[in-house]
């Protein structure tokens, strides 16, 4: 049996990050997935907003990590090389909410957060677009937007460059402890460790059961989302949201640091943890209200929705060691604001892993990884020197997001190698554009075919599911 | 490295193809910019009978066709750069184009023709509620992984929409060992030719629900089945009547846009009905010396009308880069009562017959088509049936025009 | 009986009927649609369009080069999917099929991106 000093369940944005930070130290970590890539799941449906911080209740978990996190992704974002845009946001309200931006004011104050209210003309000139009815707005410069799952790739890239491991289609079915060790059990291996951090996200509360530690009662509320035309970009500059209520932050209108737009999240409960089926009824309730702060609604502009789900546990995160198993650590009930968090987060468990094993820091580990090099960035300078010395960057593969195949065959090869197309869509964008994959689909599944050695009636989207499963002449 | 042709046509599908030819055969230094690695475009993939009965008089297979077109392109002295990928269309007709064989190349064109073709509209585009599985595809894209790749994407099939590439495909599905449960169409019509209902449809007892649409996609990671339910006026689905149907595979005929992205910040006028430019009678756009044809022009059904329209544009894409296309006071040509568009949606005034192509907004029987020219009628036609999926064409003559043109259907 | 003429992309609405020995096609456009009709009413024809195996594991696509009888279609089908034509066959080259007592003879019309 493989021994390891820490195990941590769950390879979603604070997974990984908590991985990143443990990498940095003479730790022997691995990290255990269930899904066939990392940030498969929440990290890979959410808003992708770095929150300020001001509306967080003071004195909670989120506040203090949201504040802590917030500076952290801005840096790790350049450090990782992952499209981060620091386009602040703002809060729009009409008349009626003018007592409402005071009192988030005044939580901006207690959690130490840069705010400035603005009049309807101030708000105007940052955000040409709001709707006619906004009178006013809370304007929070250090927000902005970052990808979401491109940052935690980047973490589990950087963190097997600084030694750690991950090993992917390996969900937990059995935590034992005997002698002072846990044994985590996945139809993978069974694997000996000093330390359990539990981030299985969506699944935390069945990981703690597993283990024995603190039993939790879990809700989940489904956000649906539409995704913009990159057309739309232009009429966008900052991430505008509504006053918030009691269901959460509201119906937000954001650029994506990919260059889209999205609109988005409803708010639906649902007991199912796997739930991220949009309805109907929650797509016209996100047409409704988005006008209700944005007077440039484009829906006929859309090109993809999706769904995620907020995992709420009480109401705050659950961050700490369990006190009913020895060093089982949790963090639980990680949702919004979960990415802006994780760094800080991120920290707070190495802390906490390092009481339990004294480990020395690494002498050489890498913080700013390997520039990505992508073809929309380049200058024709660049693009000619690197066409001219590999042919392959000259092959464009994705037309509507222009990823050439040089650029597949680096995420295929990377640290962390993508091996579905969902996978290589999310490193590189090939797919994500209008089209969908219409084109490029094929041709990233020939790839990944040729590159991986495998039939193409084997190629993933992802999930264990193909793509063209079948050969012609041989159906039944 | 900065190249000089006389036009170049970006798109090797059977419209850059055709416009390349004419170009050619008009005495132009004419390069073909193609991103797939062979001339052809979509008919590659278009395996199925009946494409060339109005060009060549017979009829014969879009690959057939295809071949044709490569065969006379390659006759004559057309450069062509394969898995060439323009990157940009700069200001004064200078293209970017990117390939794995000659890298970065810039283009001094003397004239452009946009023949880039169109797109399908995908699961995302209309908001398709439910998972997002594998197992969804657009109809072209199961058409080139079926034709081409030789896959077949799924053995229970559903198709949402009733274009005639899903309708193509629920044929070409079924010859391959797959049961194509239903085709379900929004829209109280087919947005495909009538033919195809009869020969890909009912041919193999596939049936067709009008007015009915997909409520939900069941099914993760793969689909497992679609929920379904009819529509009442307000194309909206009446929840109380939504039914289940199992399948592995989830088709999409549901509308294609022409792809013009490349025209992004250079100010072309488009027309929001074609999505396409708007263009003059030589298939000029309001950027002078850019052409457009062909399926990034508007969407045809016939690639047949396709070539011809794009000799146009080739021949008066050589005529411009010799200096001796003719320009002239132009006049509109409007679409009204029942006429979804018209094109070309502009005219130079002067001499000769042109014809101007037609899509209505719903099925009307016996309606009139008239086009009228400061209230004066300048042509009339009777229609049997006049339907959104069929293209029509009147032809009228340009001495009698001497201000707008109306064209609308009378009643 | 009534249907709709396939021969082209109009598409006219035929009815077609038996008038004594005679088989009458009404609301055709032109002469194809008046055979159509005729075949349609007494034995139904379509050419067969599919995909044949090539010998390196790859496909081309390939058709009937005379309508068969609508109800063989499938046995045509059938008999092609058991063929392995050579990894070089050209557009119009022409081969045998033999299906449960029909002859039939395909025409390539595509090849291979490669080819």
């Amino acid at each position: 049996m493989d021994r390891y000093d820490v195990i941590v369940i769950g390879g979603g944005i604070v997974g990984t990050a908590v991985l990143d930070r443990l990498a940095r130290y003479e730790l022997r970590a691995l990290l255990v997935e269930k899904c066939d890539d990392v940030a498969s799941f929440t990290t890979r449906a959410n808003s992708g907003i770095v929150h300020a911080g001001y509306d967080c209740e003071p004195g909670t978990l989120k506040a203090k990590f949201n504040v802590l996190g917030n500076p952290l992704v801005w840096k790790e974002a350049e450090e990782l090389d992952v499209p981060h845009l620091k386009c602040g946001s703002i809060v729009a309200a009409g008349e009626d909410g003018v007592s409402g931006l005071e009192e988030l004011e005044k939580k901006a104050k207690a959690n130490g957060v840069e705010v400035r209210l603005l009049s309807r003309e101030e708000t105007l000139g940052i955000e040409p677009n709001v709707a006619d009815r906004i009178s006013c707005s809370l304007y929070a410069p250090t927000a902005g937007v970052v990808s979401p799952y491109q940052m935690a790739i980047a973490y589990a890239d950087r963190a097997i460059l600084n030694g750690a491991k991950i090993l992917l289609e390996a969900p937990v079915t059995a935590i034992k402890r005997s002698e002072g060790k846990y044994t985590i059990c996945t139809p993978k291996g069974d694997f000996e460790t000093s330390v359990v951090i539990n981030c299985a996200g969506a699944h935390g509360a069945e990981i703690n059961d597993l283990a024995g530690a603190e039993h939790f009662e879990t809700t989940y509320r489904r956000g649906d989302y539409f995704v913009l035309d990159n057309t739309e970009r232009k009429n966008v500059n900052t991430v505008i949201f509504p006053l918030p209520t009691a269901a959460g932050k509201g119906i937000l209108v954001a650029p994506t640091a990919d260059g889209n737009v999205i609109y988005g999240p409803t708010a639906v409960d649902t007991d199912d943890c796997e739930d991220t089926a949009s309805t109907l009824d929650s797509l016209d309730a996100l047409k409704k209200s988005v006008p209700l702060t944005y007077k440039r609604p484009a829906f006929n502009k859309c090109i993809r929705v999706y769904s995620g789900l907020r995992t709420l546990i009480e109401h705050d995160f659950v961050i700490g060691r369990s006190k009913i198993k020895d060093n089982f650590i949790m963090t639980i009930g990680i949702c919004s604001p979960g990415l802006t968090s994780a760094p800080a987060i991120a920290d707070e468990i190495l802390s906490l892993t390092l009481e339990s094993i004294n480990a020395e820091k690494k002498k050489d580990y890498i913080i700013n990884m390997p520039r990505h090099l992508r073809l929309k960035e380049l200058s024709d300078e660049e693009i000619e020197r690197l066409a001219r010395s590999d042919s392959r960057w000259g092959r464009i593969v994705c037309r509507c997001e222009k990823v050439t195949e040089a650029e597949i065959i680096a995420a295929i090869n990377s640290p962390l190698p993508a091996t579905t197309v969902d996978a290589v869509k999310r490193r590189v964008r090939a797919g994500m554009g209008r089209c969908q994959g219409g084109f490029c689909g094929p041709r990233v599944i020939e790839i990944l075919s040729r590159e991986l050695n495998i039939p193409i009636s084997e190629v993933k989207k992802g999930l264990g599911a193909s793509i063209a499963p079948f050969r012609v002449k041989e159906v039944d | 490295m900065l190249l000089n042709y006389d036009v170049v046509i970006i798109g090797g599908g059977p419209a850059g193809m055709a416009a390349a030819i004419a170009a050619h055969d008009s005495g132009a230094k004419t390069l073909i910019l193609e991103r797939d690695v062979r001339l052809g475009g979509i008919l590659n993939q278009c395996i199925h009978q009946g494409f060339g009965l109005h060009y060549f008089g017979e009829e014969m297979t879009g690959t057939e066709y295809a071949e044709r077109f490569r065969r006379e392109v390659h006759k004559r002295d057309i450069d062509v750069m394969l898995e060439a990928m323009v990157l940009s269309l700069g200001e004064a007709r200078i293209v970017t184009a990117l390939s794995p064989e000659r890298g970065l190349v810039k283009v001094k064109a003397g004239a452009v023709v946009l023949a880039m073709g169109c797109r399908e509209r995908t699961a995302g585009a209309i908001a398709l509620p439910g998972t997002r599985p594998a197992g969804i595809y657009t109809a072209g894209m199961a058409q080139k992984m079926c034709n081409i790749d030789g896959y077949l994407v799924g053995r229970e099939v559903v198709i949402l929409g009733s274009g005639d590439i899903g309708l193509i495909m629920a044929r070409r599905m079924t010859t391959e060992g797959a049961k194509v449960k239903l085709v379900l169409e929004l829209m109280p019509y087919s947005s495909g030719l009538k033919r195809n209902i009869v020969q890909c449809l009912d041919d193999y007892g596939i049936p067709i629900k009008y007015s009915h649409t997909i409520t939900r996609v069941v099914g993760n990671p793969r689909i497992t089945g679609i929920y379904y339910a009819p529509v009442g006026e307000d194309r909206r689905p009446i929840l109380s009547e939504e039914k289940f149907v199992s399948c592995d595979a989830l088709l999409l005929s549901v509308g294609l846009i022409p792809e013009n992205d490349l025209l992004g910040g250079l100010g072309v006028e488009m027309s929001s009905v074609t999505n396409g430019a708007c263009v003059d009678e030589n298939r000029m756009t309001s950027l002078k010396g850019v052409f457009s044809c062909g399926n990034v022009l508007h969407v045809h059904d016939l690639v047949d009308n396709v070539s011809r329209e794009a000799e146009i544009a080739g021949r008066a894409a050589a005529s411009y880069a010799k200096g001796d296309l003719k320009s002239g006071e132009g006049v509109c040509v409007c679409a009204k009562d029942g006429v979804r568009y018209a094109l070309p949606q502009r005219l130079t005034k002067g001499e000769g017959k042109v014809k101007i192509f037609f899509r209505v907004d719903g099925v009307y029987k016996g309606a009139k088509l008239v086009a009228e020219c400061e209230g004066r009628q300048i042509f009339a036609k009777k229609f049997a049936v006049l339907a959104p999926g069929e293209m029509g064409d009147i032809e009228i003559d340009k001495a009698g025009v001497d201000g707008d043109i109306v064209v609308r259907l009378q009643r | 009986m009534n249907t709709i003429c396939i021969m082209c992309p109009m598409g006219c609405p035929l009815n077609i009927e038996r008038v004594g020995d005679e088989i009458k096609v009404t609301g055709n456009t032109c002469k194809r649609g008046e055979i159509y009709g005729k075949a349609e009413f007494t034995h139904p024809v379509r050419v067969v369009t599919t995909l044949v195996k090539l010998s390196d594991g790859s496909v081309a696509s390939c058709k009937s080069c005379l309508p068969v009888p609508k109800e063989r279609v499938a046995d045509v089908v059938e008999g092609i999917g058991k063929l392995t034509l050579p990894a070089d066959v050209r557009i119009g080259d022409i081969f045998k099929v033999g299906v449960k007592s029909l002859d039939v003879d395909i025409a390539i019309t595509g090849t291979p991106a490669s080819a």
